[in-house]
């Protein structure tokens, strides 16, 4: 890509990144610690950043634990994701309302609010790049998404420590970034006072670190910067072999496994709120009492709800089985189908926040170990009518 | 407002860079015209639009319809395609939306958007035979495509309609049914799961009627729409009578939110019912039947 040499900066110039961000009218939301984990909110200072913290995460798992050093990203990733600020939990879509009974429809403006990202991962910029596609990619695009992505700068993150729960170098999505931000940054915190290593990404990447305090990166610093992606990389807490999961999960809608992932799984949708690509919505339609207004809102919505596939007479899938079986499989297999990529980003999030630990990395491991020609096989049940089942080959 | 390094491109810019069109998720103003009830328990309603559109529509497309205060569902379009000016929607009250719409009176005001999804394969049918198989409000869909293939008579060989309902009271269009039977333009055979007195006709799941199609097995398409396990058993009937299984055509259905593709509630494994269907052709769904609760 761009050769222009790669800039330090210290804490001073990520301060006067945050300032100089606030100075053209962004909102910046960054990583702080609340409640026991580090989640997104809006930061002002560098102070606010979760200074010597990581993160300990395991299948339904999660501890923030001191570190040796006083990194500010020495933490892989949180509950929260940036799906919260680009497409958020509630979205209100129009009011209408009836007066001397005539009727009017309002849409809610599509509020073209900044967002500066602070410490985006290499997985999550490539969550974007998926909830993209789906939102923005088809015959209709989302106009309240569009808005708010169009406005986001964003600053991301090398990691410097794989999380327990991470698999990004097996869905091929970190964990270097490589595109699709405004400025990336590498984190060197051995040895006091944390150093930044940056890269620009764009125009407007590049204008605004030639205006922080900043130097020309050494070739050791950037050795040094590299050589801590390599190490993030080599330690990764997961793996999945991913290149043909596809026709793996697509071969064995019947297998045996989902009875007992099924025994596991609450159906709670913990999974769904985590995932940083799970875009999936219902809506909401309210009146006042006396009938004059109205409103649709459109909420988050998870594929473990009874709800998510209700048509007349009821839910298609009744089963913990069925739902936890449509989950991985648009995940991992059908997303391609849809979408053209996967729907997975290996961020771990799904098995950390699982509250009884279910691993999407184990299940679909399971699957290969235990997969017999005579799983793919449907019941004889299922097959009435005589319609010959097909196996996709 | 300052502006982000005066006109620098982000890295977010050109990503997401389409224009912005009109908010897909906005509904039209509409009024009811006219109700009418069009069996035991299913009501058309005859729509007009505040700001008149154009309404043409395909055979085998939807609205999403919606009841102010009360919710949104995705309703076939029942009607005339020919006929520009007025949409008309066959509904069925079975939850709170389809309840209040059902009971809408003339004057109403609903919201419409739309309309959405793939139709009838109309032009793949022009030389040949058409096997036209509803099952219960599984017809309403279908009338479009029955008026359509009406309209063009000349352009199609035998037309055949098998229709099965629960009931004599839940047969739809039932005045309709019969004219259509009578002008012998189509052969029409009504079948009821369950008779009642002063019922002569056929009793039977729709499925028994197949062999009744007078029609040429490898020349003829066969459109379907009815509840899903009656599409599966109708499908089978109908490669057994000799229609190939790529000249079949079937109306699925899931929950919907959107009809945009941006909701994701339609999916069935790799489609999205509302974007890549509702109508599709046997063999690209073929494999979601053989498996329960996709």
């Amino acid at each position: 890509m761009e050769s222009a040499p790669l800039a330090a900066i210290t804490l001073g110039g990520l301060q006067a990144l945050f300032d100089e961000l606030k100075n053209q009218g962004y909102r910046v939301v960054g990583p702080v610690v609340r409640d026991g984990a580090i989640v997104y909110d809006d930061i002002g200072a560098v102070s606010e950043l979760p200074r010597g913290w990581k993160d300990e995460q395991d299948g339904g798992h999660y501890r923030l634990v001191r570190r040796s050093n006083d990194a500010r990203f020495g933490y892989a990733v949180g509950p929260h994701s940036w799906k919260k600020y680009l497409h958020p939990p509630l979205q209100p879509l129009w009011r209408a309302r009836r007066e001397d009974d005539r009727m009017s429809v309002e849409p809610e403006r599509a509020v073209p609010e900044r967002f500066a990202f602070i410490g985006v991962r290499a997985c999550e910029l490539r969550a974007i790049a998926v909830q993209d596609r789906v939102l923005l990619g088809g015959a209709h695009a989302d106009l309240h998404y569009q808005a708010r992505r169009n406005g986001a700068f964003i600053v991301a993150l090398n990691c410097s420590q794989a999380g327990g729960t991470c698999f990004c170098v097996s869905m091929n999505a970190g964990p270097k970034v490589d595109s699709g931000f405004d400025l990336a940054l590498t984190e060197i915190a051995e040895g006091g006072e944390p150093l930044y290593i940056v890269a620009a990404g764009s125009e407007a990447g590049r204008k605004l670190l030639s205006a922080l305090p900043h130097r020309e990166a050494q070739s050791q610093e950037v050795a040094a910067a590299a050589a801590i992606v390599a190490r993030t990389a080599a330690s990764m807490g997961r793996e999945m072999q991913a290149d043909d999961v596809k026709e793996l999960l697509q071969h064995n809608l019947d297998h045996p496994r989902w009875d007992e992932v099924a025994e596991r799984c609450l159906a709670c949708g913990n999974c769904t709120m985590v995932c940083p690509t799970c875009f999936c919505t219902s809506v909401q339609d309210s009146s006042d009492l006396a009938g004059l207004e109205f409103s649709r809102s459109r909420r988050w919505d998870s594929c473990f709800t009874s709800d998510f596939s209700y048509i007349h007479g009821g839910s298609v899938r009744t089963s913990t089985r069925s739902r936890y079986r449509q989950w991985i499989t648009h995940k991992l297999a059908s997303w391609f189908d849809q979408f053209g990529s996967s729907g997975c980003v290996g961020c771990g999030r799904c098995i950390t926040w699982c509250p009884v630990g279910i691993d999407i990395a184990e299940e679909v491991r399971a699957i290969r170990e235990s997969e017999r020609p005579s799983a793919a096989e449907p019941s004889g049940e299922s097959a009435a009518g005589g319609i010959t089942p097909v196996k996709q080959r | 407002m300052s502006m982000a390094a005066e006109g620098a491109a982000s890295a977010a810019a050109g990503v997401a860079g389409k224009p912005a069109g009109p908010d897909p998720w906005l509904p039209r103003l509409g009024r009811i015209v006219s109700r009418r009830r069009d069996s035991r328990d299913a009501w058309t309603l005859e729509i007009r639009e505040q700001i008149p559109q154009s309404a043409s529509f395909r055979p085998g497309q939807f609205n999403m319809l919606t009841a102010f205060g009360i919710g949104e569902v995705p309703i076939s379009l029942s009607g005339d395609p020919a006929a520009m000016d007025r949409l008309i929607h066959t509904i069925r009250p079975v939850g709170p939306v389809s309840t209040a719409l059902a009971q809408m009176r003339p004057g109403a005001a609903i919201g419409l958007r739309g309309p959405f999804g793939s139709g009838w394969p109309l032009r793949q049918a022009v030389g040949g035979d058409v096997l036209v198989v509803a099952g219960g409000l599984g017809l309403a869909p279908l009338r479009p495509v029955l008026y359509a293939l009406l309209a063009g008579r000349e352009r199609y060989g035998r037309i055949t309609l098998l229709y099965g309902s629960r009931s004599p009271d839940d047969v739809l269009f039932h005045r309709e049914i019969v004219s259509w039977s009578r002008r012998q333009r189509i052969e029409v055979h009504v079948t009821v799961d369950h008779a009642a007195s002063g019922w002569d006709g056929h009793v039977g799941v729709v499925t028994t009627l197949v062999p009744r199609a007078q029609c040429e097995p490898q020349r003829t398409v066969a459109l379907v729409c009815g509840p899903e396990v009656m599409m599966r058993l109708t499908v089978a009937a109908l490669h057994a009578h000799g229609i190939p299984h790529e000249a079949i055509y079937l109306s699925m259905e899931r929950n919907m939110k959107c009809a945009l593709g941006l909701c994701g509630r339609c999916q069935l494994q790799s489609v999205l019912v509302c974007r890549d269907g509702p109508v599709f052709r046997y063999d690209r769904v073929r494999g979601l039947f053989a498996h329960k609760e996709l």
